[in-house]
């Protein structure tokens, strides 16, 4: 699909929630984001030097997968020669294993892990290398109600204490639980505002 | 047996080997890699008929079809059910070229069977050395770049997320493979390659939860394999791929059942 002409922005410890069907162009939105694709007219200014973390939608992991909690979350350490972790390295690690609540469950393989634990710790490998933009692509679409509020209360304390969220979802109901503003594409068009003048559902929306 | 000098040869290759094939089998099996090895297994066999054919080492000739033929398949798109095709194609070629190779340089008989079976008497002291040097640079080479490997190998995802050069990886690693594959080929023929690259580090990962870890002991699986084989090659006179073979399964089959256990 394609997006044409639109223009947001995201600040410093907003939660962007970014809402709409299937095929408007939300997934289109992220990689331009992230550098993937290069829009065809306009800009994005991003601030020189943001850290970008991002929490893909899908992850190829069976129940064979054999890395633990604690090394998988680790393998976002990759810019240095140095085969094995530093000092640094591991304190970092084990600050957002904290963090993430996954500590206790650190040295189980995570083709085990549950799926909150899962979305977790893949929160935890984007949150290592210390972003100041979230993005997270459907992180809760395949959990039940109670892990989609349990990751998104993390995830909130992170941006409480300044990080940037941008949420991308179809669920009305999270979005208005914890979205600072929110940017709902529809197709040929979008609308965008603080998360009170959400409208109540997608139907209302596309009146 | 260490008083005959081919022997004191063959288990120095075989030290070589076991270390370099347990180091690289821990990423292609993450990689899901199997299948690709044992083509470049087949591209090796024909590389070296190549070399029989020129008169060249057979070592040279391996190298060079293999790593020309990595660098290729890493251009291939990433269509990952064409891939396969693409590669059963070539290495049916390759596998042709290889007879014909070996049928025009009149040597087919044991020419073939040593290329296709490996054989330990034949290793010279530069060829041990010529193994030590490949197995340094491959360790050089991974260890520069371990970091980036092992995220791209055990999380393609989170590489692409995080804007790893995938590309470049790839074919890096395809160059390590085919290098392995040269190098371990030596001892047990290309025929067999596929057993010190995939069963060692396929049965580490049951035991560990660590990327070092499980090249530690996929090392430690292949230097069982390939010393305890020597050993019974040794005194029984029968061929060493046979004894490494089945020594690699057995092990393997130990891992499945230890997660089997573990798991229930």
């Amino acid at each position: 699909m394609v997006v044409h002409d639109l223009s947001f922005a995201v600040n410093q410890g907003d939660f962007l929630v970014v809402i709409g069907e299937n095929g408007v162009g939300k997934t289109t939105l992220i990689r331009s984001l992230l550098g993937f694709l290069t829009p065809q007219e306009g800009t994005i200014n991003k601030q020189a030097g943001l850290r970008i973390g991002y929490v893909p939608q899908f992850r190829n992991l069976d129940a064979e997968y054999p890395l633990s909690i604690r090394d998988f979350v680790a393998l976002n350490f990759p810019n240095t020669i140095r085969p094995w972790l530093s000092r640094d390295e591991r304190h970092r690690l084990q600050q957002i294993l904290e963090q993430t609540k996954l500590a206790e469950t650190a040295e189980r393989p995570l083709g085990l892990a549950s799926g909150g634990e899962k979305q977790r710790a893949y929160l935890a490998q984007a949150l290592l290398a210390a972003p100041q933009l979230l993005i997270m692509d459907e992180s809760t679409a395949s959990l039940d109600n109670e892990m989609k509020f349990e990751l998104l209360d993390l995830v909130s304390r992170f941006q409480q204490q300044g990080l940037s969220v941008l949420f991308i979802t179809h669920d009305w109901e999270l979005a208005k639980h914890y979205g600072t503003r929110y940017l709902h594409l529809m197709p040929q068009e979008y609308e965008q505002g603080p998360i009170n003048e959400l409208p109540a559902s997608s139907e209302e929306g596309d009146e | 047996m260490f008083q005959l000098s081919f022997m004191r040869h063959a288990f120095a290759a075989a030290t070589i080997i076991a270390v370099v094939s347990g180091m690289i089998g821990v990423f292609v099996v993450a990689r899901n890699m199997s299948f690709l090895t044992h083509t470049l297994s087949e591209i090796g066999f024909s590389g070296a008929a190549f070399a029989v054919f020129m008169q060249w080492p057979a070592l040279l000739g391996m190298l060079l079809f293999t790593t020309l033929s990595s660098v290729i398949v890493g251009q291939l798109s990433s269509d990952e059910t064409r891939r396969e095709s693409v590669i059963s194609a070539v290495s049916a070629l390759f596998l042709g070229l290889g007879i014909l190779f070996l049928s025009l340089s009149n040597k087919t008989a044991s020419s073939a069977t040593s290329i296709l079976f490996g054989s330990v008497v034949g290793i010279s002291l530069p060829e041990v050395w010529q193994l030590v040097i490949l197995s340094v640079v491959v360790f050089a080479v991974l260890l520069l770049c371990y970091r980036m490997m092992k995220f791209d190998s055990f999380d393609d995802v989170g590489a692409r997320a995080n804007g790893l050069p995938q590309r470049l990886l790839a074919i890096v690693f395809l160059i390590l493979v085919a290098v392995a594959v040269s190098v371990a080929s030596q001892i047990v023929g290309s025929l067999l390659i596929f057993i010190l690259l995939t069963l060692p580090a396929a049965s580490a990962k049951y035991y560990t939860h660590g990327v070092a870890k499980m090249i530690l002991l996929a090392v430690l699986f292949s230097l069982v394999g390939t010393w305890l084989g020597l050993y019974l090659a040794y005194l029984s006179n029968w061929p060493v791929s046979f004894f490494i073979a089945t020594i690699e399964v057995l092990i393997y089959g130990s891992a499945l059942v230890y997660r089997w256990r573990v798991n229930n």
